[in-house]
């Protein structure tokens, strides 16, 4: 490239920048911070919120959100189940396209699951269809793909058969994994189906280019069955990742929504934006764990004494600007039917939680002759580790000697999985679904991302009748006692915070509902 | 000349595999890998992304399938972008790290030279104090500094240009960045140009010039800004294929979708083939510059001769 070169295209781009400025185009575009770059559109290739907010708008699965994030008719118009909860019946959505203009029928369901578990397709999430009879096995390599337990009975219906009574189905179908994805289009661009230009979807929106590490911008699909009420014609998906300059872009007009701002400004940003700041319990939890295999983590009661003195309150107040909410119980609140259930100190002041915890900590021989030794690990972050520093000071008063250690998040996070010697580490959960089992399976024996490696029979009991209890109401009951003796009784992790979302909305954007999972589909907004 | 320039592309050969050899290596003493996250992966999904992707072979099979790849011009695809190959990742971003490194090496150059040259010649005198104390605060103010403090004025206060992003590559987008990366290149190129001018313009033959009776003008422009010249050339070789490359602060402050973000994103993310296919770039961007300067101190230093 010459500089000649560079110099036409940068007068070019001036003069696209003129003819737009002058109204050349009325067309609606929302510019929609995201948080950086999703690492794949197909969405059987996915796991994060980043590709999340992307795909809702490309595809749609079975069911599909509304603004408030409650699960609606998606490409299925209604459904039903057996008796025993076991078989359920999907009534495909008459009318319903693909943007080559295609119906969307049980079929493309049927090829869609199948891919998503084969092991071939190495589909990350592909846990989120274990529900599904034969799921885990094909995964694992132990059963063929094909063995999966769907059919399609006719074009326009579709039978799943679950291996049990799953009441969170309904939800989990809300999830990108679950997506339809045209088999005609895959077979004919192979890997490139997803490039602008190949990619067949069947939700609100069409993609129509992907620069890397800058913007997607999708348009309307004006073969989606519901394209009447869809307001915004273009939506352009803005990788950010510099939360500072992320601030000055929405400032400057630039973009109209993020998901994310800088905590550490967030008194003097509420001040300056005020309501455009939203903030609200999100279903995730920001938690340590303890080694519990190892001495002295083992001892439940050095364990509570712990948790008791860290001074949740000053944390979620002082270090995350109160974007993050003291967390008590592991199960965020929020999920219809739950009971969340808390330590016992929950309702307690700071001051007699520090006096008992100094109590314990002296019948254990613990004081400032015989110090306790803890070290922290935590993934590299401002806020982790001013989050750490904070315990570290709130805990010296017991004679407790906190010391920190970060690694990038690489690093941390294939520490945690192969089980290093840490004592105590950072972790952080989001929930997949609404469900309080999504949490709590991390204190199941033997499941990877319990790292505390806490084994308790009782505990996967509860867990175990729970996922075959076809009535809700009780299977909840015995997910909460699961939680009152995993969580609140044996501390197999310390909750800390809950999450928060951080969202900041320009006026200009309307229909934008708060809801705890912060889900926002592009087709319930509009711009004025 | 030719042959010259045939044996410092055959000796780069070993280089490049030298290079690559150590950075393949050095990734995958790393800890983690590309599937590691918070959201730890189940035993059995690991093993099947793994297995797409060769990583569960051993680390010498892996080493030779990559160097395979490679010579038939195959820099693998992304582990963490999976839509894209690393050939279009980087050629994505090299077309705007080069855009906007091309402009920012050009402006210093000009500027940067005219300003050392206005200086040598009014030396010690206020012109010349102006210049060295601009030289020394473009070189002194990070970037991380003056890339926010630009995005302040131009792109909240006065508007005059977007706050950050490439969209359609719109003048508007570049002109920050632009600035950003050429202000401490401007005050290096000021100051190389300003010392050896002086060199220069002390120097006999220019003396000799003078007393011919020279103008002023071809005393300066033809006899001493050659050999003034050469500190600058060899400045601006690898100068350029650093900035061609791009800046990892700059993209980040200006969401840039360049190299240099690439390389520490992909670093970051364990994204192996990624980090590898950006030390390629940057070696053969580095020896092919210092090519270049080589080639060109011949022009411009008649002593100079390769044959």
């Amino acid at each position: 490239m010459n500089l000649h070169i560079g110099l036409k295209s940068w007068l070019a781009g001036s003069t696209m920048l003129v003819m737009t400025a002058s109204g050349a185009f009325a067309e609606v575009v929302y510019n929609r911070g995201n948080d950086g770059d999703p690492s794949s559109l197909d969405p059987h290739k996915t796991s994060t919120v980043v590709e999340a907010h992307i795909l809702r708008d490309l595809f749609e699965g079975l069911t599909s959100q509304n603004a408030k994030a409650e699960v609606i008719p998606g490409a299925a118009e209604s459904w039903s189940a057996s008796a025993d909860g076991k078989v359920l019946t999907f009534k495909m959505r008459a009318g319903a396209a693909w943007s080559d203009g295609s119906p969307v029928t049980a079929h493309d369901f049927v090829y869609s699951w199948n891919r998503a578990v084969d092991p071939a397709t190495a589909s990350e999430y592909a846990y989120m269809l274990a529900p599904v009879m034969n799921a885990e096995d094909i995964t694992a390599g132990k059963k063929k793909v094909g063995e999966l337990g769907v059919k399609a009975v006719d074009d326009m219906t579709f039978e799943v058969t679950l291996n049990a009574s799953t009441p969170y189905f309904l939800e989990m179908l809300t999830h990108q994994v679950t997506f339809p994805v045209n088999k005609a289009n895959v077979e004919a661009k192979g890997a490139d189906f997803t490039k602008p230009g190949n990619l067949v979807s069947n939700g609100a929106y069409t993609l129509a280019e992907f620069v890397p590490n800058d913007h997607i911008k999708l348009v309307k699909n004006a073969k989606f069955y519901d394209a009447a009420t869809v307001q915004i014609d273009t939506v352009n998906f803005i990788s950010l990742e510099d939360r500072a300059t992320a601030m000055k872009r929405f400032e400057a007009g630039e973009v109209d929504t993020n998901g994310d701002v800088p905590t550490e400004q967030l008194a003097d940003l509420k001040a300056k934006f005020g309501d455009k700041i939203k903030l609200g319990a999100y279903l995730g939890t920001y938690y340590y764990t303890f080694k519990i295999k190892k001495a002295p983590w083992d001892n439940v009661k050095l364990r509570h004494a712990i948790s008791e003195a860290i001074d949740r309150e000053y944390i979620a107040e002082k270090i995350w600007q109160n974007s993050m909410i003291p967390a008590y119980s592991y199960v965020p609140p929020g999920i219809g039917g739950y009971e969340t259930r808390t330590v016992e100190y929950s309702e307690k002041s700071q001051i007699d939680r520090e006096d008992e915890a100094k109590k314990v900590l002296a019948e254990l021989g613990y004081g400032p002759d015989n110090p306790l030794k803890m070290e922290i690990s935590y993934n590299t972050s401002e806020n982790h580790k001013n989050t750490a520093v904070a315990i570290q000071e709130q805990l010296k008063p017991l004679g407790i000697e906190v010391t920190m250690i970060n690694r990038d998040g690489k690093t941390h996070f294939d520490y945690l999985e192969q089980h290093g010697d840490f004592d105590v580490a950072r972790v952080g959960w989001i929930a997949d679904y609404k469900d309080p089992e999504n949490f709590l399976a991390l204190c199941k024996s033997g499941t990877g991302n319990n790292y505390s490696e806490y084994s308790n029979p009782e505990f996967d009991k509860l867990l175990a009748d729970a996922a075959v209890e076809a009535d809700a109401a009780k299977r909840m009951k015995l997910l909460s006692d699961a939680e009152a003796i995993g969580v609140a009784r044996d501390l197999c992790l310390v909750p800390l915070l809950f999450y928060g979302y951080k969202n900041v909305v320009s006026d200009k954007i309307k229909g934008w509902e708060v809801n705890v999972m912060d889900v926002h589909p592009t087709r319930f907004l509009s711009k004025e | 000349m030719l042959r010259y320039v045939i044996r410092r592309v055959l000796t780069a050969i070993p280089t490049l595999w030298l290079i690559v050899t150590i950075s393949f290596f050095m990734m995958r003493l790393a800890p983690g890998g590309p599937f590691n996250q918070e959201k730890g992966l189940q035993p059995a999904i690991k093993a099947n992304l793994e297995r797409v992707y060769h990583l569960d072979a051993p680390l010498w099979k892996q080493y030779f399938f990559y160097l395979d790849n490679l010579l038939h011009g195959d820099l693998g695809p992304s582990y963490v972008a999976v839509d894209f190959t690393v050939a279009e990742k980087l050629s994505l971003g090299l077309r705007v790290s080069i855009e906007l490194g091309l402009s920012a090496l050009v402006l210093a150059l000009i500027i940067g030279g005219a300003m050392g040259i206005y200086a040598a010649l009014n030396q010690n005198k206020l012109a010349d104090y102006l210049v060295i104390a601009t030289a020394t605060a473009g070189s002194t103010i990070p970037n991380f500094v003056i890339g926010p403090l630009f995005q302040l004025v131009f792109g909240l206060w006065l508007v005059w240009t977007t706050v950050g992003g490439w969209g359609d590559g719109a003048l508007v987008n570049k002109i920050g960045p632009v600035f950003t990366l050429s202000l401490p290149q401007i005050a290096i190129v000021a100051r190389l140009m300003r010392g050896s001018m002086i060199e220069a313009l002390r120097s006999h033959h220019i003396r000799t010039a003078r007393a011919m009776g020279l103008s002023d003008w071809s005393v300066i422009m033809k006899h001493a800004l050659r050999g003034a010249l050469l500190p600058v050339i060899s400045y601006a070789g690898p100068a350029a294929a650093a900035l061609l490359t791009g800046s990892v602060v700059v993209e980040t402050i200006f969401s840039i979708p360049g190299v240099g973000r690439e390389f520490v994103l992909g670093a970051l993310n364990r994204d192996y083939t990624v980090v590898m296919g950006t030390v390629v770039l940057i070696a053969i961007f580095t020896i092919v510059f210092n090519l270049i300067v080589d080639l060109l101190y011949a022009l411009v230093d008649p002593r100079v001769r390769y044959d």
